[in-house]
């Protein structure tokens, strides 16, 4: 076991864990904070997206231990209280979910999507940027149209 | 995935002593190779040397007409940094075209050339723009490093600490993606250079990233796609699998070659 600590939403844990703990492992498992989701095991659906010192990264491609000392956010840490972040309000607006398991992913790539590339996004932009993001339920028209819209909310929002 | 012990090395001294200490041990780079491997248990290092604190194996610089980029420079930000769309805007849009966003914010060009895949976009580069890969023994030239299918001149526990690009006139690289993988099913890079011109081919070898001579003395004597009219590479010697047979690939070469000539202007 080695010792482990970092930043998740805000808060500081520290655990003990085996090396082998992927970042996913240690949210879903020793957070017991299970809105990142596992959909494949080979890096490839992007539902396990988390943002790493800012950047949106596979946890479930990553080493816990890797992570030592750096700030996570996650699917929990974007709403304020009882007030939805407003990429997830405009998921829910343009229904940019059905079973909702590829979403948590989605709205992380999303936010970090607009950090990068600003809030007025094409529909060519986000769905090249959606790449590594699969959805087996919405045919995608949806996302790419709230997270169009969520970035329009974003950049109102941080006017 | 295996049990392993985890190291973190402060230093490239301390990482190449753990490598020598622990001979079925694996650095880690970005992971987006290894971790799936192990997860796969295709891999069960007994130990993960994890180089993800070694800063100043990180940057771009770009001098004397070379760009360098270090090992652990991200394929995220060679994508999108100024001196190397400057310099060489083929290898920037290279890195952008890696998989997706959350692996190009992971992956480094280190991890990438070590590793070799030979759908794996990055060895095209090396061995058409001349690179040379430093480690922390020797310099070796990229015409040397790759040696076939995940082979490549590294010695055990040898760190590569950064690749160097020698700047050409023109440059360009197309790649037929494998939309489920988004690895290449055939990749081209093209590059001029003062009097040669160097093709190299990546994603359709069976041991990995190859020259073809024969484009590169058509464009030479005239690089213009025409140039390669009537040309083929052999499809025996190319991979065949579900995605694409090895005539497909074949003809691929061609094309993609031809679309890179073009686009080199
Ligand atoms: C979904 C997905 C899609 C991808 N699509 C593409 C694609 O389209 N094109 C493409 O080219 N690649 C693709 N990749 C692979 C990606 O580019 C990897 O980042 C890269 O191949 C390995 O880099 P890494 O830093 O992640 O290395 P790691 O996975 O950490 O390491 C890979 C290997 O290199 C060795 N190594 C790492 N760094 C060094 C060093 N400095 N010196 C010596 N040895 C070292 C390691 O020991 C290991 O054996 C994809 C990966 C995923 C998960
Ligand atoms: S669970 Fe991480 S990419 Fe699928
Ligand atoms: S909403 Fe069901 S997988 Fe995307």
């Amino acid at each position: 076991m080695t010792a482990v600590s970092m930043t998740v939403n805000g808060q500081h844990v520290s655990a003990e864990i085996d090396p082998r703990t992927l970042l996913v492992q240690f949210l879903r498992e020793e957070l017991r904070m299970t809105g990142t989701h596992v959909g494949c095991d080979t890096s490839q659906c992007g539902c396990c997206v988390v943002h790493v010192n800012g950047d949106a990264v596979k946890s479930c491609t990553t080493l816990a231990l890797t992570c030592d000392g750096a700030s996570v956010t996650t699917i929990e840490g974007l709403a304020k209280g009882d007030e939805l972040h407003p990429m997830q309000a405009a998921f829910r607006e343009n229904h940019g979910l059905q079973c909702g398991f590829c979403t948590p992913g989605m709205i992380m790539t999303a936010v970090e999507l607009v950090s990068r590339k600003g809030t007025n996004l094409d529909e060519h932009t986000i769905r090249e940027e959606l790449e590594g993001n699969l959805c087996r339920c919405t045919g995608y028209h949806n996302i790419v149209k709230a997270i169009a819209a969520g970035a329009q909310a974003m950049g109102t929002a941080a006017e | 995935m295996y049990e392993f012990a985890y190291h973190r090395p402060g230093s490239v001294a301390e990482a190449a002593k753990l490598a020598g200490d622990h001979t079925d041990g694996k650095l880690l780079a970005g992971g987006q190779t290894l971790l799936p491997t192990m997860k796969q248990r295709l891999a069960g290092p007994s130990d993960i040397i994890d180089l993800s604190r070694l800063d100043d194996l990180r940057g771009i610089s770009v001098k004397d007409g070379v760009v360098t980029i270090k090992a652990l420079t991200r394929h995220a930000a060679v994508a999108t940094s100024a001196e190397v769309k400057a310099a060489i805007p083929a290898l920037a849009e290279l890195a952008g075209m890696i998989g997706d966003p959350a692996v190009r914010n992971k992956g480094t060009i280190g991890g990438s050339v070590a590793n070799n895949d030979p759908a794996a976009d990055y060895p095209s580069a090396c061995l058409a723009l001349g690179a040379t890969i430093t480690t922390n023994k020797r310099a070796i030239k990229a015409d040397d490093f790759f040696q076939g299918m995940f082979e490549t001149a590294l010695e055990e526990g040898e760190i590569i600490t950064s690749i160097s690009f020698p700047v050409p006139e023109k440059a360009n690289y197309q790649k037929f993606r494998n939309p489920a993988s988004r690895y290449a099913l055939v990749g081209v890079f093209v590059a001029k250079t003062a009097g040669h011109v160097r093709v190299a081919v990546t994603g359709a070898g069976a041991s990995g990233v190859f020259r073809v001579r024969d484009f590169e003395a058509a464009l030479e004597a005239n690089f213009a796609p025409a140039a390669l009219d009537g040309k083929s590479v052999s499809a025996s010697g190319l991979n065949s699998d579900i995605h694409a047979d090895a005539e497909y690939r074949a003809h691929l070469i061609t094309v993609m070659a031809k679309r890179a000539v073009a686009a080199a202007g």
